[in-house]
């Protein structure tokens, strides 16, 4: 099968890659690029678990098509922490006891970049709105509401 | 966090350090960066994709099956059939010398569920995998099915099992587990009420996030590593040894990194078929539940049924409880025998009632093999007996709570299971739970203790 060239930036760096037709963004990532940060939970856009952002907008990588992604840029949990140092949602998650399996967290913490990117200081509300695409079996999603919501309370600190 | 330290003064250290204080999780800094390595996310060049076969019906007979299409279809690379699996008929709590072997890797002449795994394919893609699938013909002679465990245990109804012969689970205590405590006829005949309530409850999936499944890579030395997200891996580990017939050493399991199991990753339902896979190809295998399989395929918790039948007087004594119980294990043992045994374990729940009688029964249905899920053979007895409990005080005027103080064991109580109790603090956890409800009890309540000098 001839393949499609497909190429974006990833976490800041340049990614090229030669892929069949078809192939979900997810798989490039996971098993051709090696990031295997976003999740494969149902494969059909249900558990969240497979979330990116991409140029500013959150997406279910699991349904978008690897080449409808050229030129774009895309951000992964793996690379929110800078120099070794935690983002702020990844510290809250942490401090809060947010994960247990660790499977959803990745996309938890998508979810929660892009409300905080658009709402920096969210209600209760918008953080469980902004968390409903995201399925947790495991922590009952109380202490990942409050670590978006300590992690919106320390970057407004941080701001002030 | 509160700690009560006035409870149990006497025996308690007060120089705990750790509990009460958090602690981080070792395993979050992972999590949160995307760095905790699952199963799936080991990735090896040449990687084969194995995909099931499965029953479309409840109980069939396999009259042929036919893989010469689909072994010629693009792409895939083996197809195999019950006739390679070296042990194919085997049973997981056999570790623990609880048998007959009732369960086949691949069906070999029968199928008595629907779901059941028929033929493995392995290709080089996961797409070329499923279209071969679709081409293997499976000749089925349909057979006549049960669903209901009461109907699968009248006489005449259709054998689920053949390795068991009959639809219950055959313990050397006979049809049941059985627990005999004192005389619950009579006591039943002294009661100013006797209340019989039948309860039910339905298959429940655990529905992890990330689905079973296991990576398989052949070490190139006659060895292969299983990556696996099995809760059980020594059982998997063990199980796969006999299915296999490979000796242990041959065998190098990597796990501890689950994405959710909650119980329903404890049976060895993959691995073998993969490593397998990966020793008649030499090549990596990857088994990966869909989502799809997850939900219909993989071990739900057991339907239950439970008839409680208590004897209770006005002044709120429980003098008698006959329980009844039935585990529905689908077709195949896997956890269930074991699930059913706890359940008798378990059962008349944590109250000291002087006449006891219970039974509990494992049921085999063409219904998809229930296994493990937290607390499994106590869960939905527990909802059972507590409802109950709301029920038999409602019954005789009295507040449910002050009813549960006056039956909850104290150390020192007996048993029906002849065990004395020790360290119960259920009278202490009751009037917390019932400070931190707002449901107050008359004061005399509040006065008792688990000691049973101090009720």
């Amino acid at each position: 099968m001839a393949k499609v060239p497909v190429q974006f930036t990833l976490n800041g760096s340049e990614k090229a890659e030669f892929i069949d037709s078809g192939t979900t963004l997810l798989n490039v990532l996971r098993d051709k690029i090696g990031d295997t940060s976003p999740k494969g939970g149902c494969h059909q856009g249900t558990c969240g678990a497979c979330s990116v952002i991409i140029d500013g907008e959150l997406r279910l990588s699991c349904l978008t098509l690897a080449e409808t992604c050229n030129g774009a840029t895309i951000t992964t949990t793996s690379g929110l922490a800078e120099g070794g140092v935690l983002h702020p949602l990844q510290r809250a998650f942490l401090d809060t006891f947010a994960t247990q399996c660790g499977f959803c967290t990745p996309g938890m913490i998508m979810a929660a970049k892009v409300l905080l990117d658009h709402t920096p200081d969210p209600s209760r509300e918008d953080v469980v709105e902004a968390l409903s695409g995201n399925i947790c079996r495991c922590t009952g999603y109380e202490p990942i509401i409050q670590a978006v919501l300590t992690a919106a309370r320390a970057n407004s600190q941080n701001a002030a | 966090m509160e700690l009560r330290k006035d409870y149990f003064a006497d025996v308690r250290k007060d120089d705990l350090h750790e509990i009460g204080q958090p602690r981080p999780r070792s395993d979050s800094p992972g999590h949160v960066t995307g760095r905790t390595a699952y199963f799936a996310d080991r990735n090896f060049p040449g990687m084969l994709h194995l995909k099931m076969v499965r029953s479309p019906h409840d109980h069939a007979r396999i009259r042929s099956i036919d893989t010469s299409e689909a072994e010629k279809h693009p792409g895939v690379v083996k197809v195999l059939t019950a006739k390679d699996v070296p042990h194919n008929v085997y049973t997981i709590l056999i570790l623990i010398q609880v048998g007959p072997e009732d369960e086949t890797v691949l069906a070999d002449g029968k199928v008595r569920w629907k779901g059941e795994a028929v033929v493995a394919v392995l290709a080089e893609t996961e797409r070329a995998a499923q279209e071969a699938v679709a081409k293997v013909k499976v000749n089925y002679e349909v057979l006549p099915a049960v669903f209901d465990m009461e109907e699968a245990l009248k006489p005449g109804a259709p054998v689920v099992n053949e390795y068991h012969g009959q639809n219950y689970y055959l313990y050397d205590s006979g049809e049941c587990r059985k627990v005999r405590f004192g005389d619950v006829d009579a006591a039943f005949a002294q009661a100013d009420h006797v209340l019989e309530q039948s309860y039910q409850s339905s298959p429940i999936e655990h529905a992890p996030t990330e689905t079973t499944g296991c990576v398989v890579a052949p070490e190139g030395n006659d060895r292969f590593t299983c990556y696996t997200n099995t809760q059980a891996m020594f059982f998997t580990l063990d199980n796969t040894s006999i299915i296999l017939q490979m000796p242990g050493s041959k065998l190098h399991f990597v796990g501890g990194t689950v994405g959710g199991g909650f119980g329903g990753k404890v049976d060895v339902i993959v691995e073998p078929i993969a490593i397998l896979g990966a020793k008649l190809t030499g090549r990596p295998v990857c088994f990966i539940y869909s989502r799809e399989e997850e939900m219909q395929i993989s071990s739900p918790r057991a339907a239950e049924k439970v008839v409680i039948k208590d004897g209770v007087m006005k002044d709120g004594r429980i003098i008698a409880r006959k329980v009844t119980g039935y585990t529905d294990a689908g077709a195949y043992s896997r956890h269930s025998p074991y699930g059913a045994q706890k359940g008798a374990g378990h059962y008349p729940g944590p109250y000291t009632i002087p006449n006891v009688w219970i039974d509990t029964y494992c049921v085999y249905t063409n219904r998809t093999p229930s296994s493990a899920m937290r607390g499994f053979g106590v869960t939905i007895g527990d909802f059972a007996l507590e409802v109950q409990m709301d029920k038999l005080a409602r019954l005789i005027g009295m507040d449910p709570l002050e009813f549960r103080f006056i039956n909850a064991y104290r150390d020192g109580d007996m048993k029906a299971h002849r065990q004395p109790t020790e360290g119960a603090a259920l009278i202490e956890c009751m009037q917390e739970a019932s400070r931190a409800a707002n449901w107050p009890v008359a004061e005399k309540y509040m006065a008792m203790s688990s000691y049973k000098n101090g009720a």
